[in-house]
This record gives C-alpha cells, structure tokens and sequence, in this order.
C-alpha cells in the first residue's frame, strides 16, 4: 500500500492505559458518555451510560462530522477546526481532536456545564495524546524492524473466509 | 487502514461502494442489510435528501463471523454519487481497506462510469493509495435491464487490469452477496500479507 498510514494495533496494555482515563474523563466531568472514535470511524474505546446506545453508529457519524467540518476547514484556508460543539435540549456533546490520530467524544446534560467539560478534556487530551504517540511509534518501529510476530492474520485460508460467508 | 484490537480480539475493515449517481450503491447495502441475521448487523444509516438522494454516506456496521479467535467487523460506506458532492466523497476514501465500484451497466451510463472511475482513482491518489494496489473489485449493476453494454465491453473500458467483477440485479439481490464477499476476501488477504 502506498499509503503513508499504518494500520492502527491496539495491545491489552495500551488499551487499559486508555480505558482508564476515559473512565477517568468521564467521572470528573460528570458526563453521561464519553468515547474515542479513530478518524476512520472506527470506535476505540468507551465509558459511561452505554445502554441503548448504538455506539458504532455514533462512531461513524462522529467521523463524519470531523472530516466534514476538516473539509470546511481547509477551504477556509485554516489547517483543521479542532472542536464542535452540538446543543441540544437534554444533551450536548463535545467533539475534539486529540493529535492526528483520534476524536474525544464527551455527551452531558444539566449535571455537569461546558466549563467544566472543556477543562477536563484538555487535561485528557494530553495523556491520551501521550499513549496514541507511544502507539504509532511501537507500530513503524516495528514495521521498519519487520519485527511482526505472533500474527494471528498471517495463516488465514480461503475457507476461514468462506466460512464468515456460510 | 484496518484496526486491529487484540483487547477486545477484534478487526474492523472499512469497504467503500464508489459509482456514478444512481448506480445502485445504497440498493445494494439495503440488500445486504435486509438479508442479513439481526445479531449480524448494526443499524444502517443513510445521510439523505429528502428524494432519498445519498447526501453523505451511507453506513452499515456488518459482524460476519470469527477468524483465528478474531471477531470481524466490516464496515460498509456508499459515497454520495452525484458529481456536485465532490468534496463529501472524497471524504469517505479516508482509511479505506477496499472499494468496490459499482458500475451502471445502461448504455446511456457509460460516460457517468468512466467519469466517476477517474474520480475515484483521483480521490485515492489525494489520500495517498494507488487504486492498482488496494483490494478492488467492480460490480455491473441492472443487468435486467435492457439497453445494457455486453460485460466483455464493459471490462474492456472499465477494468483493463482484470480486478473480480460480478453481474448483479441489486433491486433483486443479484450478485450483491458475490460482490460483498469478493471484496472481502480480498481485504482479508491483504491483511495477511501486512501481517
């Protein structure tokens, strides 16, 4: 693949380094829902009141969002807008960028306020930055390594995919 | 760009169906959407006018099985196909594992299926992906109609390089599956190669 972006591997140990600060995110700005999506739409992690949700769907319309208002962004001659902002009568959500890799999603209502939301997502935003950065980097030094071991991809057969099919 | 997720044992693949206005991109992820087992598949989500003309996109969430312990997830995206929403369909190309491109098999179609292949290799190559290297398949949509181009014409001008293609009735399910499971047993593949 030509392209320049490598395929996004998540381990044990950084994902529960994630899930921890989102839970963390999520009790200290007293939100109803807080997740990360990837730019792709693909959802990475979440915390808070998930019941009824159809969080994949709300992964890939956050995506959506982000690309749609980064398209708006360079027309305008700015390189991204990294925040949106949606109101609603009950619920709000923030949306923002965490480096270039991933979307923070906050969703609150009256119990908690914007000031407070924006606070705490900047705080989180820094450690989550952190571990994305550590992420990407393990990944092309493996890659430059050609150090990819124990893949579970590389003895797929025809008839494991025949089999999804079935 | 597949997201692999050893925490939840999960990969999820993005397929894009690209093609000319009203080709049939939507039908066929309604099809998909309609014949497959409710534990299978998320709510299918369509960004549309009000004359039920693809805006944005399309979404559908698909989970069709385990491979080696994995959970797979595809995740199925249509570009709007009207010429003017150029900007939105570029926007869907980001990250994608696969595209299928749906061709509208009408004689009268044939300058829009040339138009909207070239769109696509240009929208690919602004993300930095060659078309000629990513998982590609083409489907010949409304087959049942009847002022359509012979496939050994439409591959002629449409698919020099020889990628799988399928004839597909869409409306009817035609072929819809066939297309679906070719591109992704060529995502999965290229899966094994980067892996």
């Amino acid at each position: 693949m030509t392209n320049t972006a490598i395929n996004l591997v998540m381990y044990e140990d950084e994902f529960k380094k994630i899930d921890e600060e989102l839970q963390r995110l999520y009790q200290q700005s007293n939100a109803k829902l807080v997740f990360l999506v990837d730019k792709n739409g693909q959802l990475i992690a979440i915390a808070g009141e998930t019941h009824n949700v159809d969080t994949t769907s709300l992964a890939s319309l956050t995506a959506g969002n982000i690309a749609a208002t980064g398209g708006m962004a360079r027309l305008l001659g700015e390189k991204e807008f990294s925040l949106i902002y949606n109101e609603g009568e009950r619920d709000n959500v923030h949306i923002s960028l965490v480096g270039q890799w991933v979307i923070l999603v906050v969703v609150f209502d009256q119990r908690s306020s914007l000031g407070l939301v924006r606070l705490r997502v900047k705080k989180s935003s820094e450690v989550l930055a952190r571990i994305f950065d550590e992420i990407h980097q393990k990944a092309e030094s493996a890659k430059k390594e050609g150090k990819i071991e124990e893949s579970p991809f590389a003895e797929i057969t025809d008839e494991d995919i025949d089999k999804l099919f079935r | 760009m597949s997201f692999i997720n050893y925490s939840s044992r999960e990969i999820n693949c993005k397929i894009v169906y690209y093609g000319p206005g009203l080709c049939g991109k939507t039908t066929n992820l309604q099809y998909i959407y309609k014949k497959t087992n409710p534990e299978q598949k998320g709510k299918l989500i369509s960004l549309a006018t009000e004359t039920e003309r693809t805006l944005f996109f399309d979404f559908l969430p698909l989970a069709l099985g385990d491979i080696k312990g994995f959970r797979v997830r595809f995740h199925l995206y249509t570009v709007p196909g009207q010429v003017f929403y150029a900007a939105s369909r570029k926007l869907i190309l980001k990250g994608v594992d696969g595209v299928v491109f749906v061709a509208d098999s009408q004689i009268d179609r044939m300058e829009a299926n040339i138009e909207s292949l070239e769109d696509l290799k240009i929208n690919l190559s602004e993300q930095g992906y060659d078309l000629e290297k990513l998982p590609f398949v083409i489907q010949y949509n409304k087959r049942d109609l009847p002022n359509i181009v012979p496939v050994d014409e439409l591959n002629k001008v449409l698919n020099p390089n020889g990628v799988p293609y399928f004839e597909a009735v869409a409306t009817q399910g035609t072929g819809v599956f066939e297309t679906l499971k070719g591109i992704a047993k060529l995502v999965l593949l290229e899966l094994k190669k980067n892996y």
